[in-house]
């Protein structure tokens, strides 16, 4: 049964590692729903949040071969239960259309969206939450007079705690103990 | 002027860090890793690393094979012999793109090859300078890693990680990309091995509790077999694997990549897996209670049908790539650890023990197979020569001691299920990727990598010409492997296939050969063509007794089927033995 999983990967900021997570899953036909790259709260580690809609059974060997990649320090699978995540959305209307009575006032408060800016053409509205509540904002925006649409792709926070931090510091401290490599073949 | 130009050329040392180029500072670099074999191919953006190589002929041989691909293969075949990585240069563009399949193909089969390749200069890359090619991302989903280097202080480190990476884990190719600035940029030289990286770590701590769950499960198994790979071979664990086995009293199969692991004529080996692989370890695989994988993937060309794949077997799984595992087969006890350290700890766990009558079992199928397949293969009374026959004399004539090298296709499967291995790293051979070309050039490298073993290949009339441009390089440096054509006049594989699965209609594989023989005698290779049972044994005679290089053109059943096989889409209990067309 497919279903959507959040996947987590912390890397080191190496050039083409996006093109290589990428090809684990064009060469199996798999579609990245959404995708977010950003460096990570530990400075040159970078995080991406990939939503992909697959098998149990997939997932996980996709990330075992990402978790492969000489770069990638840790990949995480999340089901959206286990997280807690949100997209943004921006949205820029006609200001006619605000003009036009307390009707997008109105949308925005009841959606707990915000007005970022307001222009005599346009304003902006920004939107924070899951993708079925910006898509509903959205539907009620429409008929108001839409100029533009963009949303973010997913980030996540997971529920159960390991901090990369804490898994780096084991990292070191293995290689501390770690018996000197001696030739492999032969 | 000229007293400038020479204290340009000395070297300067400062604080101990010496001042050399770029190209100087690669060579010495592998030099600092041991290596003093280099196969590769000059051309225009590599033409400085070319230029210093001469510097250093002293300490770095280098092979000019005649194509690119043949670099590759060949330094493959030396890392596979030798236990050291493959170095493999070329220069940027074609050089670098003709190498691909060679990548591939090492990727597949887990070897360390560093490939070293030129990049046009660092202010032309992206705009489609002249033999510019984005090799990075070509070669991206075949190597293990691979990195370009645009500045000449960065050269000694890459390589330090090359190496590491390479040679480490689960080894497989790297490539170096290096821009021909940084080849004449100076640099401080200082190197330094490479031996941690935080994103990456090879030596993963033995899982003691899946291992003491595994001596369990051996120790109360009645029909248990042992599956090697690969990774046997490349863990260095030989020794350990057949004291293990010896001491649970577990008969062996091996995988393709895997034979020679374990010594042919030993009592508990049962034979060579997979889709031409013998009868018994194939069909008794789906007898077996416990399966004990060792560094093998469970490749499809060995389970066959993975719906019927070992249904009463419980299989535990020891390798050392965590992607491996479960990625096929679905597993009862994943022990993600290097081979040899796992069986070190499991062998004083299992308790000594034998099987006589699950033994047997794989010794009334020995007996099956030999009357309905091998006996016809070896020792035909009439008819064209068999491959089988010829692979077996060759065992017979060396002992099982020679290094075995194959091409693709029926030569190669005959090569595997009819020479006796008996020494370890004794076959040279493309599994994964099953590249058609790879025996010539690949016995080049071996022999270079192990000169005083006899280097025998066998090679297909079709795999010849694929990369027949080697016979140059085998010429040039006077390379003395023993070449053998089974020349049936088709891509006899294929021809099979055609016959078993599509009619018997022989689209494109009946091929027009030239004269072989004729052909050696333009690269002075000395040559024979067999097309007479009666004088094959002296003709291989005469060939193994030569002191330099040479070709036997033998002319053999055209239209003869490897058998047993596992066909497509069958079961490995559904084996064909008899096949009439």
């Amino acid at each position: 049964m497919k279903q959507e999983f959040t996947i987590s990967l912390f890397s080191e900021n190496h050039i083409g590692i996006l093109n290589q997570i990428t090809i684990i899953l064009t060469r199996r036909q798999i579609n990245i729903e959404s995708i977010t790259a950003s460096e990570s709260a530990v400075k040159g580690v970078h995080l991406l949040t990939l939503v992909v809609k697959t098998t149990p059974d997939m997932v996980r060997k996709i990330a075992r071969q990402m978790e492969k990649l000489i770069e990638v320090l840790k990949v995480f699978v999340h089901t959206s239960e286990e997280i807690i995540y949100q997209e943004i959305a921006l949205y820029k209307v006609t200001t006619k259309g605000l003009m036009s009575g307390n009707v997008i006032d109105h949308i925005v408060r009841t959606h707990h969206a915000r007005i970022l800016e307001v222009s005599p053409e346009y304003i902006v509205i920004e939107k924070t939450g899951h993708k079925a509540e910006i898509t509903d904002l959205l539907a009620q925006l429409e008929p108001h007079g839409l100029l533009q649409f963009v949303r973010s792709g997913r980030v996540a926070i997971t529920k159960q705690v390991k901090e990369l931090n804490a898994y780096l510091r084991e990292l070191d401290e293995a290689h501390r103990f770690k018996p000197e490599q001696v030739g492999v073949l032969n | 002027m000229k007293e400038e130009k020479q204290a340009d050329q000395e070297v300067l040392q400062v604080n101990g860090h010496e001042h050399l180029t770029g190209a100087d500072a690669l060579l010495r670099s592998l030099i600092e890793e041991g290596v003093d074999t280099i196969f590769g191919y000059p051309g225009g953006a590599i033409m400085p690393v070319y230029d210093k190589l001469l510097d250093y002929t002293d300490r770095l041989n280098h092979i000019l094979t005649r194509h690119e691909q043949g670099a590759a293969h060949a330094a493959q075949a030396y890392a596979m012999v030798t236990g050291k990585p493959g170095i493999c240069f070329t220069t940027s563009g074609p050089g670098a793109t003709n190498l691909v399949t060679g990548i591939a193909n090492a990727y597949l089969d887990s070897v360390p090859v560093i490939f070293i390749t030129a990049q046009v200069v660092s202010g032309l890359i992206g705009t489609d300078a002249f033999q510019e090619t984005d090799i990075l991302g070509v070669s991206m989903p075949v190597t293990k890693w691979n990195c370009q280097v645009k500045k000449a202080q960065d050269i000694p480190d890459t390589i330090a990680k090359a190496f590491y990476i390479a040679s480490t884990g689960r080894p497989g190719p790297v490539l170096i990309d290096i821009t021909k600035d940084a080849q004449v940029e100076k640099l401080d030289f200082k190197y330094k091995k490479c031996n941690y990286l935080r994103s990456y770590n090879p030596h993963i701590p033995l899982h003691t509790r899946a291992i003491e769950s595994a001596s369990i499960m051996i120790n109360h198994a009645e029909k248990p077999l042992i599956l090697a790979g690969h990774g046997v071979l490349i863990s260095g664990a030989v020794k350990e694997l057949r004291e293990f086995a010896e001491k649970a009293g577990i008969p062996v199969a091996a995988t393709l990549l895997g034979l020679s692991c374990f010594p042919s004529g030993h009592r508990l080996y049962t034979g060579f897996l997979g889709m031409h692989g013998n009868y018994g370890p194939n069909l008794l695989t789906n007898e077996a209670d416990l399966i004990i994988a060792i560094g093998m993937r469970f490749d499809d060309r060995v389970t066959g049908n993975l719906k019927k794949y070992a249904k009463k077997a419980r299989i535990i799984h020891i390798e050392i790539d965590e992607a491996e595992i479960n990625k096929n087969v679905q597993v009862d006890l994943e022990i993600h650890n290097d081979a040899r350290e796992v069986l070190q700890y499991l062998i004083p766990l299992v308790k000594q023990k034998s099987y006589e009558s699950w033994i047997r079992e794989f010794r009334i199928c020995d007996k099956t197979e030999y009357e309905k397949v091998i006996r016809q293969e070896i020792k035909p009374e009439s008819g064209a020569v068999r491959m089988g026959e010829v692979v077996r004399e060759v065992s017979e004539l060396t002992k099982g001691d020679a290094i075995i090298i194959t091409d693709v296709g029926q030569n190669q499967m005959s090569a595997a299920r009819y020479y006796r291995f008996t020494e370890p790293y004794s076959l040279v051979t493309s599994g994964g990727m099953g590249t058609m070309g790879f025996g010539l050039p690949a016995s080049v490298g071996a022999k270079i990598g192990k000169p005083e073993k006899q280097v025998v290949a066998f090679i297909g009339d079709g795999g010849f010409q694929m990369t027949i441009q080697e016979l140059g390089t085998i010429l040039h440096y006077k390379i003395p492997v023993k070449l053998i054509i089974l020349n049936n006049g088709f891509l006899g594989m294929v021809r099979q296939w055609q016959d078993m699965f599509f009619k018997k209609r022989y689209a494109s594989t009946e091929l027009v050969n030239p004269d072989f023989v004729k052909i050696a005698e333009g690269f002075s290779i000395p040559s024979r063509k067999v097309s007479r049972r009666e004088d094959l044994k002296n003709s291989l005679v005469e060939m193994l007794a030569a002191e330099g290089p040479y070709l036997l053109d033998i002319e053999v059943e055209k239209e003869g089927n490897v058998l047993p096989m596992v066909e497509p889409g069958a079961s490995v209990s559904e084996v064909t033995l008899n096949y009439k067309s």
